[in-house]
């Protein structure tokens, strides 16, 4: 397993995880092998708070009737940031500076972390 | 310790562009050379006087070895580093240092792609992201997009501000022959557009086209033999602040914002100095945040700054006075041809367009999405 594997497998059974190193306390998103900066390797799973906040928020257009869908980046409450979208609104009445809360999704054989409005 | 880029010691001796637009029928490596020949011939020189080379050709791995092969040349200085559109002012850095050290005498820096003739859009040269692929974002469209709705989030931005960037862009489009579209754009047709990624609209995003550009450099001493009105190359810096746009601290503030400062050192310059701006203008925030970060205004005072035909021609400001990657040439690494256009205002070489007296420009590369940036000023021998 490395990181990236060990993540989608706690996200198949409906677990958003992040890691935090035991020596700074640092919390990391997306995963990976060492902290950025510090090098700490000493990274475990925990599992995260699912709060956040948007920083920034798109409309992707399309041709109707396909609909049109949100991406936006999230400030999760332990520091990092993380690319997602917020369903349960319109995707062009979600606002930056919105509080959001994580789900868990999936979608076909793929499980993905979501916000709704908190 | 204090940056020595050996400013004014080496210079851009000749410059071409080639199949701008639509160019079908040629492959990518076929468009630069064609490029790298006009360039070469424009100093009087041939591909086997080159020693040193420098290429990013997005199709070919290898591109350096070849181009090499193919052109004829055996280079003593080969590099095929990539950073994105902006890898052509990172070569050029590299061409001044070899060129010092006399670790090659002819630099040659050639790119080229056919992506509109063999796609019709933008070339994807990375893997997906796990971590961003499942949100189906539009790369690299809604991550500029998500940087715009933070400008206007924090400062007030509009869509008109960004519009008078598109405008402005036409304008000088409609003075350079060479430019793809030179239709004529009103601020009307801006916002009418067909919306893409909020905020923008498909006027927002730069064109897809084929094409290919090349510069020759030597060292100074050489210079003015090959060439009646050099582009001396003064100052380079880059920075490097991350790859995908969710690891952007903060998403108003580029690279060059730290690599600008370093440049104008490097030059003994400053921002009102500067007679040309040559923009990476793939989105039109680009041109915000990038006048912003050269220092031409303070953060957040970009969008009031483009207002009112400011960077149009005859404005305050001479920028991207090709016609940019919106509205000239952006065949998806656009870097090289903000080198061309300063070195054609400076060699007082850009017809309906000159603008008079320039000594000073910049000409600036944005690589991957906000991720690299980097700059070059170059001058004329009065600034030496």
């Amino acid at each position: 397993m490395n990181p990236e594997q060990d993540f989608f497998a706690h996200l198949a059974a409906g677990r958003f995880m992040i890691q935090r190193s035991r020596s700074t306390g640092g919390y990391v998103f997306y995963p990976r092998v060492a902290e950025p900066g510090t090098g700490a390797t000493d990274l475990d799973w925990v599992e995260a708070s699912g709060r956040g906040t948007v920083y920034s928020t798109t409309t992707i257009r399309q041709k109707p009737p396909t609909p049109n869908y949100n991406l936006a980046l999230i400030d999760l409450e332990e520091g990092p940031r993380m690319m997602s979208r917020v369903d349960g609104i319109a995707p062009d009445e979600v606002r930056i500076g919105m509080a959001v809360a994580a789900r868990v999704v999936r979608e076909g054989d793929q499980s993905l972390v979501v916000f709704v409005p908190a | 310790m204090t940056e020595r880029f050996p400013r004014g010691r080496t210079a851009i001796v000749g410059s071409a562009t080639f199949g701008c637009g639509a160019a079908p029928g040629f492959s990518s490596m076929e468009l630069a050379h064609q490029a790298s020949v006009l360039a070469l011939a424009s100093a009087g020189l041939k591909p086997s006087d080159v020693d040193g080379l420098f290429v990013a050709i997005t199709d070919d791995a290898l591109s350096g070895l070849t181009f090499a092969e193919t052109l004829g040349i055996h280079p003593r200085f080969l590099d095929n580093n990539r950073t994105g559109g902006s890898s052509f002012q990172v070569h050029a850095m590299l061409a001044a240092m070899a060129l010092d050290a006399g670790l090659c005498d002819v630099a040659l820096i050639a790119y080229g792609s056919n992506q509109r003739s063999s796609s019709g859009k933008l070339v994807q040269a990375s893997r997906p992201s796990p971590w961003e692929s499942p949100y189906r974002p539009l790369r690299p469209i809604s991550s500029y997009a998500l940087a715009a709705a933070r400008h206007m989030h924090l400062y007030g931005t509009t869509r008109q501000q960004l519009g008078a960037v598109a405008v402005a862009a036409r304008q000088w489009a409609q003075l350079n022959p060479e430019a793809f579209s030179r239709e004529p754009l009103s601020l009307e047709d801006y916002l009418a557009a067909r919306l893409v990624a909020d905020p923008f609209g498909v006027r927002d995003c730069c064109l897809v086209t084929d094409g290919a550009a090349a510069v020759v450099m030597t060292r100074a001493d050489r210079a003015r033999d090959l060439c009646a009105r050099p582009a001396y190359v003064l100052a380079g810096a880059q920075a490097t602040t991350h790859r995908e746009i969710a690891s952007m601290a903060d998403l108003t503030v580029t690279g060059l914002a730290e690599a600008a400062p370093r440049a104008y050192a490097q030059a003994g310059v400053k921002p009102r100095d500067i007679d040309v701006v040559e923009i990476y203008d793939a989105f039109t925030i680009n041109t915000l945040l990038f006048l912003e970060d050269l220092g031409f205004c303070a953060k957040g005072e970009g969008g009031a700054f483009v207002e009112g035909g400011r960077i149009a021609p005859g404005g305050a400001l001479a920028v991207n006075t090709n016609g940019g990657g919106l509205s000239c040439v952006h065949p998806g690494m656009y870097g090289l041809f903000t080198i061309v256009e300063a070195a054609r205002q400076l060699g007082g070489a850009a017809g309906e367009r000159q603008v008079a007296g320039a000594r000073l420009a910049i000409a600036q590369g944005n690589g991957g999405e906000l991720s690299h940036e980097a700059l070059l000023i170059l001058g004329t021998e009065e600034t030496l």
